[in-house]
């Protein structure tokens, strides 16, 4: 066997396995894919909640998606303690409002961005949330402190159908 | 490995043999020539397989009664332990054999750590068990995923947001787990169908792992390459047969003393207490097996970092063969090595100390001192030990040390008027 060269017979192969391995990856796909959020997990993508009978200081916890979404109605003071943070001190620097559109009304998930545990209410050295799984402490504002969570607690997208009610979703 | 040639005695046998030849197969495991020093850490082979029949047949009747469903599977698992006929039994054979299988592949791992087993040519059988391991660890946590309780759910939650450490893809990744929006039915069903594959993958993997241990042979507890078959061997059948079974018997009766009067004793009170996603508990803590790796997760302040720490930890092992650089496989021989392996296995207990309890203060300390120790043993205290280590003088055969005779008897007589001086 001399030189190699390129024919026909080379060509055809390379054909060949390139229209076999589109289709072998348009086979796995839909095998892949069918892990993914099917369309009844899709639907239940909001949900409605009462917030009228949150006195000031509290912190409701309601449910969307699987999830615990806090819903808490801040005090002024909490309000001013929030505002006051320099951004300088943040881990993942965010302003407070930027999080709470309406400062008295902190909504977010109550999933530590760390490994996904839920924060205890008014723990930590921050007075916001603590997280009992791998130590991690967030502010009133849900903004890390301290601890090994690489950014804040997620604010969902949630709107204010009426006075007293929060539509997450 | 013996390669004389089987003849079956029976007609029918040699006319079988002919066309599928599993008597010689058979024959090759009952001839097997095995180094006859072997001492009872080369059983646990032979347990673990006990250990993998064991939680496969415990398994299989378990799928029977059990409901793969969110809202169900709690109840079917209590159902399982109060309704069902020795329902109970089955499910504390499974749930402590689990704990039995890792107990004993702890020992087979560290067996084969002190023994050098790992060394050339038996680099593709450690490889293998690394991988056996690996989905031992998969099977086991979403096994224990299955009961639908506090720690299975919140387990869960914490094992797979580790995927959420990779940049970019991360999240996605997640979802694509749970099926979700966070762990829920979807991660339930197909976790369990995972528990169920994972075993026959396994059971195959060990075939592969018995199969390449079949081509060198067995290493020794003195590690040195040995004539098969010679005076340094002995026939599988009766003797190892009769030594693994007299160890799984001992093993049995700690397995059944686990099972029969501390049941509960090696898992988590919270798993009693059906999932509640709005609730984690006050402190998770993977089942005790899994500790040390926790531990070094938990000892790094990054995220991404802490998951590559912990990953890497298991994965530095496949590359052992190599970080290893000495030529002497037994730790007999190899009196620093001896010292620093002792201290590793220190290490691993104290990492799986103090991944039970809270990472703060103290305990955080010592989880990042004994990570750091971890990493530095297999990356820099192995490689430079081949180098500057004195090695005690190995033998020439199993039989020398004992008898002074020797297939060298010029190297023999040279020793023993060493000796004498």
């Amino acid at each position: 066997m001399s030189e190699k060269k390129t024919d026909r017979r080379d060509f055809l192969f390379t054909a060949t396995y390139a229209v076999g391995a589109v289709g072998v990856a348009a086979t796995i796909w839909p095998m892949i894919d069918q892990m993914n959020p099917d369309a009844s997990v899709k639907a239940l993508a909001s949900t409605e909640v009462d917030v009228s009978s949150v006195n000031p200081g509290k912190t409701i916890t309601v449910l969307w998606r699987g999830k615990p979404v806090f819903i808490r109605r801040r005090t002024q003071d909490e309000i001013a303690e929030a505002k006051s943070v320099s951004l300088k001190d943040l881990k993942h620097p965010e302003k407070d409002e930027d999080r709470a559109k309406n400062p008295e009304w902190l909504v977010m998930l109550g999933v530590c961005t760390h490994l996904g545990c839920v924060p205890l209410d008014q723990k930590g050295d921050y007075n916001g949330w603590f997280c009992p799984c791998h130590g991690s402490h967030y502010d009133i504002s849900g903004r890390i402190r301290k601890g090994p969570a690489p950014t804040n607690m997620e604010i969902p997208k949630y709107e204010f159908v009426n006075a007293n009610t929060i539509k997450i979703g | 490995m013996s390669d004389h040639q089987y003849t079956p005695k029976s007609k029918f046998g040699k006319w079988f043999n002919d066309r599928l030849p599993l008597l010689t197969l058979a024959n090759h495991l009952t001839d097997y020539p095995t180094p006859k020093n072997l001492n009872y850490w080369w059983t646990f082979g032979g347990i673990l397989t006990f250990c993998l029949i064991t939680q496969i047949v415990t398994g299989l009747v378990l799928a029977m009664h059990y409901i793969a469903h969110a809202d169900m599977a709690f109840d079917s698992v209590e159902h399982i332990m109060r309704d069902v006929n020795y329902g109970w039994l089955i499910r504390y054979i499974h749930a402590n054999g689990a704990s039995m299988f890792f107990l004993a592949v702890y020992i087979h791992i560290f067996r084969s750590l002190f023994y050098g087993s790992y060394k050339a040519p038996r680099e593709i059988i450690w490889i293998i068990g690394i991988i056996i391991y690996l989905l031992m660890m998969a099977a086991a946590f979403m096994g224990y995923v299955l009961p639908w309780g506090q720690m299975s759910f919140w387990g869960a939650t914490v094992i797979t947001n580790l995927f959420s450490a990779i940049p970019l893809v991360g999240e996605g990744i997640v979802t694509w787990l749970w099926g979700g929006y966070s762990v829920d039915n979807p991660t339930l069903t197909r976790f369990f169908t995972l528990h169920y594959l994972i075993p026959f993958l396994i059971l195959g993997l060990v075939v592969l792992h018995i199969w390449a241990l079949h081509v060198p042979g067995n290493n020794n507890p003195v590690g040195i390459d040995i004539q098969k078959p010679s005076k340094d061997t002995v026939p599988f059948h009766p003797y190892i047969v009769i030594k693994d079974g007299f160890a799984l018997l001992m093993f049995m009766i700690v397995f059944a003393f686990f099972v029969f009067y501390t049941p509960n004793i090696l898992g988590h009170a919270d798993n009693y207490i059906e999932a509640n996603p709005l609730v984690t508990p006050a402190h998770i803590v993977p089942e005790w097996y899994l500790l040390p790796f926790y531990a070094i997760l938990r000892s790094v302040p990054d995220k991404l970092l802490g998951v590559i720490a912990m990953l890497s930890a298991i994965f530095i092992l496949a590359a052992l063969p190599w970080l290893d650089t000495s030529k002497i496989r037994s730790a007999v021989f190899r009196p620093l090595y001896r010292q620093f392996y002792w201290i590793l296995v220190a290490d691993v207990l104290i990492l799986g100390y103090v991944g039970a309890m809270p990472a703060e203060g103290l305990y955080l300390l010592i989880a990042r001192v004994a990570t750091a120790y971890y990493f530095l043993h297999f990356l820099v205290i192995l490689p430079i030990l081949g180098f500057k280590e004195k090695t005690l003088p190995i033998p020439l055969s199993i039989t020398e040390p004992i008898l002074g005779g020797s297939p060298n008897l010029a190297a023999a007589k040279n020793k023993e008027s060493l000796d004498i001086k």
